[in-house]
């Protein structure tokens, strides 16, 4: 887990501040960032590109894991027949050379495209720490609309600038509809 | 709730990929909805109590094949491939369109495909299911069927990897799994808005369980769109080379009709039109029962009929270029394969074949047609029938009379046969019309992007894609 402050100083997990549209949610990302807030995350009901411009996110290692799964899915592949056709098992079938590799090459494909597509699955939900069952932003009940139609903003606490008060104040004075106290 | 999130424009210009006026939590409430009523409709009752009586037909026309074997079958030699087959190609071919919607159509940009991208995936999941049945049934003794898998064993054995039944194994499986991966990575969102919506314990720790704690967090946002486009990308070449690798279990035979180059890309079409087909026939009642035609507009139908025409001529040239290969390569046995389509015992088949596939998809030619929604219905049922048709005349026209007469026989189905082929359309249904009920049959998230000014006012200025 993350290093955290200790524990009793810090009993909240963050503010959270509650938007009708994504202009408003990017409006309030570009104010809190302004006011030196560093440590934030936006919730959407749906993906939107600029949201993850604005608070910066990068996401480079994913399509490289696929990459490297897909190789060595046909190095398996690919492996497997050989070895079985040629080394372990050989089998005269038709006059064709044991390693007969254009015969080969649909397996190699299929393997080639399970292991990156698995790859891709796991390797996601890897990357963004699910299953996570439990998560502090569930506390607060106006939470349920980020699936339906509502944006947020979560401020930090472990945020070095994060004062309660004053993250508090910030975001009220915002666009933001309503700010909600995240236990953790 | 006061929503004043963006709303659906009412102009005009092209029809709309959704209906105007509608909202985030107007699309959201609409189609969650239907999952998350208390009351289930009487229709849905009377539609699963008859899918699973033929389900059970399937269960019942198992165990009877287990205890007395594929005699049961009317098989024969030389027409050792029968309805087992016939069915195999005619499920796994309706079970292109699905990952088509949603990978190809995707990475086109071709977002009307958004709507139908759901359902279309679940069809394909259970069309493959069905598929998958009938080749473990067939090979005689079902309970050994994980000898086909490459694994180490007492016999010191492995699978014959030069043969195209092995391939079929790898291509299929890796298909379900594949096919299984995307529609669920496509679910988890909506099934956190389930969770977030639902009004009872069961349905929050169920819902919740499955969307393993989704929060819509950016971050999370990035690297899933990023994993929904890889496998989008690597969906597409795997989708067309399924059928091309089912197309090598014929093409790469010297049997006279199967021993053709053009059966690769003969087949995938084939396998577009009748998946469409099936898309069709299944989303023109489903948006009428649930109301659904604000999302499955006219255009959606419009638009698949148009893919159906077109795939529709892919298949018609392949019939035409097996007729002239039959010429040209001046080889007897394919002449008579040929003529004896045209002519011989299974000719009445042939003609229906022809009818359904090459005569009845021209009517989509007239935009008329393309907006009678009963009318496309009927010619999307008459395509299901001529792509079945279809395999029927590849597998037993061929087989029954290759190149020795002393070796010519006839094939016809028994009781069991059909038993097992209406018996798997149950179990299609039964499944389909679970996930109506259980999970939502629209993409909800997908369709918020659509709803202008959703994704922030500076994303409409520009022509979107």
């Amino acid at each position: 887990m993350r290093k955290l402050p200790e524990r009793t100083e810090f009993e909240m997990f963050g503010y959270l501040a509650c938007f009708a549209t994504v202009d408003e949610l990017l409006d309030e990302i570009r104010r809190a960032r302004a006011n030196g807030f560093e440590e934030m995350e936006a919730y959407t009901p749906l993906p939107v590109h600029e949201v993850s411009e604005a608070l910066g996110h990068k996401n480079k290692r994913l399509p490289l894991l696929v990459l490297i799964g897909g190789i060595v899915g046909a190095c398996v592949g690919f492996g497997l027949q050989y070895w079985t056709s040629t080394i372990d098992y050989p089998l005269n079938i038709g006059g064709r050379p044991f390693n007969s590799w254009p015969s080969f090459i649909v397996v190699t494909f299929e393997t080639t495209i399970l292991f990156a597509a698995v790859t891709a699955v796991l390797g996601m939900f890897a990357l963004n720490g699910l299953p996570q069952p439990y998560h502090p932003v569930f506390h607060v009940p106006a939470f349920q609309l980020a699936s339906r139609n509502r944006f947020f903003l979560l401020l930090l606490s472990r945020d070095p600038r994060f004062v309660p008060e004053e993250a508090e104040a910030h975001l009220s004075a915002g666009p933001a509809l309503s700010v909600h106290e995240v236990p953790r | 709730m006061t929503d004043s999130t963006p709303t659906a424009p009412t102009g005009s210009g092209r029809p709309p990929v959704i209906e105007p006026g509608h909202s985030l939590s107007s699309v959201t409430d609409k189609i969650s909805s239907i999952v998350l009523t208390r009351r289930t409709s009487l229709a849905w009752f009377v539609g699963l109590g008859f899918s699973l009586a033929l389900a059970s037909v399937l269960l019942l026309s198992i165990v009877v094949l287990v205890l007395k074997g594929t005699g049961i079958w009317g098989l024969n030699n030389p027409v050792a491939w029968g309805f087992a087959i016939i069915n195999f190609v005619w499920w796994i071919g309706i079970g292109h369109a699905g990952t088509l919607i949603s990978a190809i159509l995707l990475l086109l940009k071709q977002e009307w495909r958004t709507s139908i991208n759901r359902f279309a995936e679940a069809m394909t999941l259970f069309a493959v299911s069905c598929a998958g049945l009938y080749p473990l049934l067939h090979v005689g003794r079902p309970w050994l069927a994980y000898w086909l898998l490459p694994y180490p064993n007492t016999m010191g054995m492995w699978p014959q990897f030069r043969s195209p039944l092995i391939w079929d194994v790898f291509a299929v499986s890796t298909y379900a799994t594949v096919s299984l991966l995307f529609w669920y990575v496509g679910l988890i969102p909506d099934l956190a808005t389930l969770r977030d919506r639902s009004q009872n314990k069961i349905g929050r720790v169920v819902y919740g369980a499955a969307a393993m704690g989704w929060r819509g967090a950016a971050r999370h946002w990035t690297r899933y769109e990023t994993a929904y486009l890889l496998l989008a990308g690597l969906a597409t070449p795997l989708v067309v080379s399924v059928h091309t690798v089912v197309s090598f279990d014929f093409a790469v035979s010297v049997i006279p009709g199967w021993h053709a180059t053009i059966f690769p890309p003969y087949f995938v079409a084939g396998a577009i039109f009748s998946g469409f087909a099936m898309v069709m026939t299944l989303a023109i009642p489903l948006r009428s029962v649930f109301g659904l035609e604000g999302f499955i507009t006219d255009r959606h139908l419009s638009n698949m009929a148009k893919v159906m025409l077109a795939t529709g001529l892919i298949v018609v040239y392949g019939y035409a270029m097996e007729i002239f290969t039959a010429w040209y390569s001046g080889a007897p046995a394919e002449q008579y394969m040929v003529a004896n389509r045209f002519f011989g015992p299974y000719a009445p088949q042939f003609w229906a074949l022809l009818f359904c596939n090459g005569v009845v998809p021209q009517l989509m030619w007239f935009q008329k047609v393309r907006r009678k929604v009963w009318l496309l219905f009927l010619i999307s049922i008459v395509i299901n029938v001529g792509m079945w048709l279809e395999r029927f005349i590849i597998v037993v026209t061929s087989l029954h009379r290759d190149y020795l007469p002393s070796s010519w026989g006839m094939y016809s189905p028994t009781f069991w046969d059909w038993a097992m082929y209406i018996g798997s359309i149950g179990l299609f249904f039964t499944l389909l019309l679970l996930f109506i009920r259980f999970l939502p049959m629209i993409s909800i998230f997908e369709m918020r992007t659509l709803l202008p000014g959703a994704q922030g006012s500076s994303h409409d200025e520009g022509d979107e894609h």
